[in-house]
This record gives structure tokens, C-alpha cells and sequence, in this order.
């Protein structure tokens, strides 16, 4: 269960995040929304301390992450996955390299067991054969399932995911979102999703806010966000241009 | 007064002494880390010896290159100023003398600083723009350990080597200059040159290259590890890993010879 409280945080006196709050329960996925630049993936950041909040609690099993030292905060990490915008693949590293890279430090796992994780999530991903490749071999739909593949390999129990499907086109976007939500399933992890794709929301969410001003002005499921007679949710989600 | 005051501070020159010396701090602090973080395990024996694989090969045929060079240039520059004063059988001894205590290892250690800083700092840099230390820092890996640690050590233990392996093409160079110049034995050049060169001489010659092996990682692994601006962040960061080891080394250089001296003498 992951909650934060009053979180803040502000960037040479501009304010991203003022004092929001939100509450994730266990195998629950959320959904954030919002504009480019509101602090979305600020927030993901937070939460992981990447970046160091101004005020706030940020509770990961009803742990305060903000108060620990680096040591303990790493024992927290390695329950966490954390899917990047980019994937954020190592380019130095082959797939197989970065598949085992959080394994081999992190665990205590066997040659043998290794690669049998390594090679279960690359059939989770339908990725097999790009097991020897390099990053730089890969399109940007097989780095987003690679990258996804490297979130789920530690089996966390919470995972975030900074733009998903962002730059994929919609079948790539349906395909990325659906395999979330299978290994979703499998782990009945904890996840908080942050993007702006309506489709990808849609196969996702169980619950969604939308952060604006720094605050989360508006939550529901995304069927009570798309249908709402608010001109900012209609606008964002182009209801308007559809109808018209 | 307030208005010369605020003159000065929006001054360029201001501007670049302010950053120059939050620069130095910096880099004191990335050193502090690097020196807190080398000492605990797990050690990247692996890491390092990739990297210095790396650094070694890529450094290998432009140093090869100059050092052989060097040597020649310098033999037939000397010769005809030596023969001047009755002094061409100091030939030998004057190239490897130049070469051990001063020309090997600095001209060395810059162009490893143009080759191999840059490379560092650009390929940290972009590592921190598209989010690959932090994917290693969520992972609850210590990225300073694995990419910092490891890049410096295999630069300070490199360099030594490179050096050396210059100063022997050098003395090469100088012996095949010295034939076209005047007949020689090889076997009598190289007695020449191992008589001309004391453990004082070849010591601390080398032993600087440590410390100029050091800068080079040092300033690469900092300008990459703290690039910021995307792209444009990331030549900066390659360009100015050279400038700053580059100047550095001389400095060092300068602060390494005085003190040989006091010491030695």
C-alpha cells in the first residue's frame, strides 16, 4: 500500500506539487493525468526519491521512505519496479545483461535460477530472441516491453510506470497496456501509472486523478472523468473536439 | 560604490572565477565520495577491467604514435645544438632524461585526457539524461560505485602503463633518428640511455602519472555525472571534461615537479 501526505515540492520557488495527497491500497492501479509539465513524473519521483520532497509523508506499508537512511530506503527499493519514459535500458549492456544487472546485485539467485527469470519475463514481453541484443537494436515499442520486462523481473510489489506507452502508436499502445495488466495480475502488485494516454488509462485504471495547479482537482474511475460536464476534464480529454 | 560593485559581479570575468572555483569545490567533494565509496564492497573487479580493456585500446595507436614521435623529434631537434658543444654522445641520455621525467608522462597523460575524459564525461552524460542512473539508484544499486568508482581507478591504473609503454617507443624514436644522424649501436644507445636514467628520474616521473590518471577520471566521471540540458548538456559536459583535466594536469604538474625537487634534492 503506498500513501502519500501532503507531499510539496517546488523548483527554484515554482511550486509542482502543493500539498496533495492520495492513497493507493494494495493491488490497486491509479491512474494520473495531467499536462505535460504539472509534475506527474515528479511526483513518481518523489515517491521513490529521486527527488527529495519539501514537505510531506510518502508511506510505502505504512513506512515513512522520507525519513530512512540510504541503506534501509535500498532495502525498500528492491520491492519496487519502476518503468521510465525512455526505458532507460543501459546501452553499454545486452538485453540479457540488463535483464540479470539488478538480479545478480540484489539477490542471491543461482546462475541457473537467474536465467530462468531472465528468460520466463522475455517470454512474458514475447521478446525471446532479442535476448542477446543491444539497445540499440531495439525499436521503441520492444525498449518499452524490454524495459517493462526489467521492472518485473524482481517480482515488486509496487510498480511505477513514468509514460508507458508514450510515442507508441495505438495498437503497440493497446498491446504495452494489456501486458501490464496480465502481469499485473500475476503479481498483484500495487501500481501507479502516470500518462496521458486515454487508451492505454482505459484498459488499465481502476481509479484516476488528474493533478493540475499542483493539486489533484479531480478523481474517479475514468468513465466519471470522460463523461464530466467540467470544461477542463472535456477539454483535456478532447470530449469537445469528438462530439464536434 | 554599489554601482561599481554590481558591475563587477555581472562582470564575465566574475562570472567565470565564481564558476571556476564552485567547480573546484565540486570536484573536491566528487573526490570525497570517491575515496568514501572506493573501500566498501562489492568491488567492480570486473567493471574495472572492462573499462580499463577499454580506455587502454582506445588510447593505444594515437599515443603510440606521438610517443614514437616524440622521441624522434626530440633527437633531431637536440643533435645539432649537442654537437655544437662537442656533446653528441649525450644524445641518448638527453632523450630519455626528457622523455622519463617530464615530456612522457605529461604529453601522455593530455592526450589521454583528450581521449579518454571526454568519452567519460559524454558517456555519463548521457546516462543521466536519458535516466539510466537513475533506473541503476531505483534499482538500489549505488550508481556512484558502479560507473564513478570504477572509471577512476581504471584511469589511475592505466595511465602508469600507457606512460611507460611511451616512454620505451620514445627511446625507439630517438635511436632511429639517431641513425640517420650519425651511426650507432643499438645495443651502446640503450647502455647510454639505462646509465642516463636514476631510480630519481623514473620514480616520480611515473609515480605523477597516478595523480594525472586520477584527474582525468575524476573530471570525466563528474562533468558526466552532473550533466544537465539534454544534448546540448552532454557536449558541454565532453568538452569542458577535457578543458578542466587538461589545465589541471598542467597545474598539478607544475605543484608535482617542485615538490620532486624539494624532495629528491
Amino acid at each position: 500500500m503506498v500513501e502519500i501526505k501532503n507531499l510539496s515540492k517546488a523548483f527554484d520557488g515554482m511550486v509542482v506539487l502543493d500539498d496533495v495527497s492520495l492513497k493507493v491500497n494494495q493491488g490497486e492501479k491509479v491512474v494520473i493525468f495531467g499536462r505535460s509539465g504539472t509534475g506527474k513524473s515528479v511526483l513518481l519521483k518523489c515517491i521513490v526519491r529521486l527527488l527529495e520532497p519539501d514537505n510531506g509523508e510518502v508511506l510505502i506499508d505504512e513506512v515513512n521512505v522520507l525519513n530512512l537512511s540510504i541503506k534501509k530506503l535500498n532495502e525498500i527499493r528492491k520491492n519496487i519496479g519502476f518503468l521510465f519514459q525512455g526505458s532507460a535500458l543501459y546501452d553499454s549492456m545486452s538485453v540479457r545483461e540488463n535483464l540479470d544487472f539488478p538480479l545478480v546485485r540484489n539477490f542471491n539467485f543461482s546462475f541457473e535460477e537467474r536465467e530462468k527469470k531472465i528468460k520466463t519475463v522475455l517470454k512474458d514481453v514475447s521478446l525471446m530472441d532479442a535476448i542477446n541484443k543491444m539497445p540499440s537494436e531495439l525499436s521503441g515499442g520492444m525498449k518499452k516491453r524490454i524495459g517493462l520486462a526489467r521492472t518485473i523481473i524482481t517480482d515488486p510489489g509496487l510498480i511505477l510506470y513514468d509514460e508507458p506507452t508514450t510515442g507508441l502508436d495505438p495498437i503497440t499502445t493497446k498491446e504495452i497496456s494489456e501486458l501490464i495488466v496480465d502481469l499485473q495480475k500475476d503479481l498483484n502488485s500495487t501500481s501507479i501509472i502516470v500518462t496521458h494516454d486515454l487508451i492505454c488509462a482505459k484498459i488499465i485504471a481502476d481509479y484516476a486523478v488528474v493533478l493540475t495547479d499542483g493539486k489533484f482537482k479531480y478523481q474517479g474511475s475514468i468513465k466519471e472523468l470522460t463523461s464530466s460536464k467540467d470544461p477542463f476534464l472535456r477539454n483535456f480529454f478532447g470530449t469537445e473536439i469528438i462530439e464536434a | 560604490m554599489e554601482t561599481s560593485r554590481t558591475a563587477l559581479e555581472s562582470s564575465i570575468v566574475y562570472k567565470r572565477l565564481v564558476e571556476f572555483f564552485m567547480m573546484i569545490a565540486g570536484l573536491s567533494v566528487f573526490a570525497w565520495d570517491f575515496f568514501k565509496n572506493v573501500f566498501i564492497p562489492p568491488y567492480e573487479f570486473a567493471e574495472i577491467k572492462k573499462h580499463m580493456d577499454e580506455l587502454g585500446v582506445k588510447t593505444l595507436p594515437i599515443v603510440s604514435i606521438t610517443g614514437f614521435i616524440i622521441g624522434l623529434v626530440l633527437a633531431m631537434q637536440s643533435y645539432p645544438v649537442l654537437v655544437r658543444f662537442g656533446a653528441a654522445s649525450f644524445l641518448p641520455s638527453t632523450v630519455a632524461l626528457s622523455v622519463v621525467r617530464e615530456l612522457g608522462p605529461v604529453i601522455t597523460a593530455l592526450i589521454f585526457a583528450g581521449r579518454v575524459s571526454s568519452g567519460i564525461g559524454a558517456e555519463l552524460g548521457s546516462m543521466r539524461v536519458t535516466e539510466q542512473i537513475d533506473a541503476m539508484e531505483v534499482s538500489a544499486i549505488n550508481p556512484f560505485r558502479f560507473l564513478v568508482v570504477t572509471r577512476i581507478l581504471a584511469c589511475t591504473f592505466i595511465l602508469p602503463l600507457l606512460t611507460i609503454y611511451v616512454i620505451i617507443l620514445a627511446i625507439i624514436g630517438g635511436y632511429l633518428a639517431m641513425l640517420t644522424l650519425q651511426a650507432m649501436n643499438f645495443q651502446l644507445y640503450i647502455h647510454s640511455v639505462v646509465h642516463a636514467i636514476e631510480f630519481t628520474d623514473l620514480i616520480p616521473g611515473i609515480a605523477k602519472t597516478v595523480i594525472f590518471g586520477f584527474i582525468v577520471g575524476l573530471v570525466g566521471s563528474y562533468k558526466g555525472y552532473y550533466t544537465t540540458n539534454g544534448t546540448v548538456g552532454v557536449g558541454k559536459s565532453s568538452t569542458s571534461s577535457v578543458v578542466v583535466s587538461s589545465l589541471l594536469i598542467l597545474l598539478f604538474d607544475m605543484v608535482l615537479v617542485k615538490l620532486t625537487i624539494l624532495l629528491w634534492s
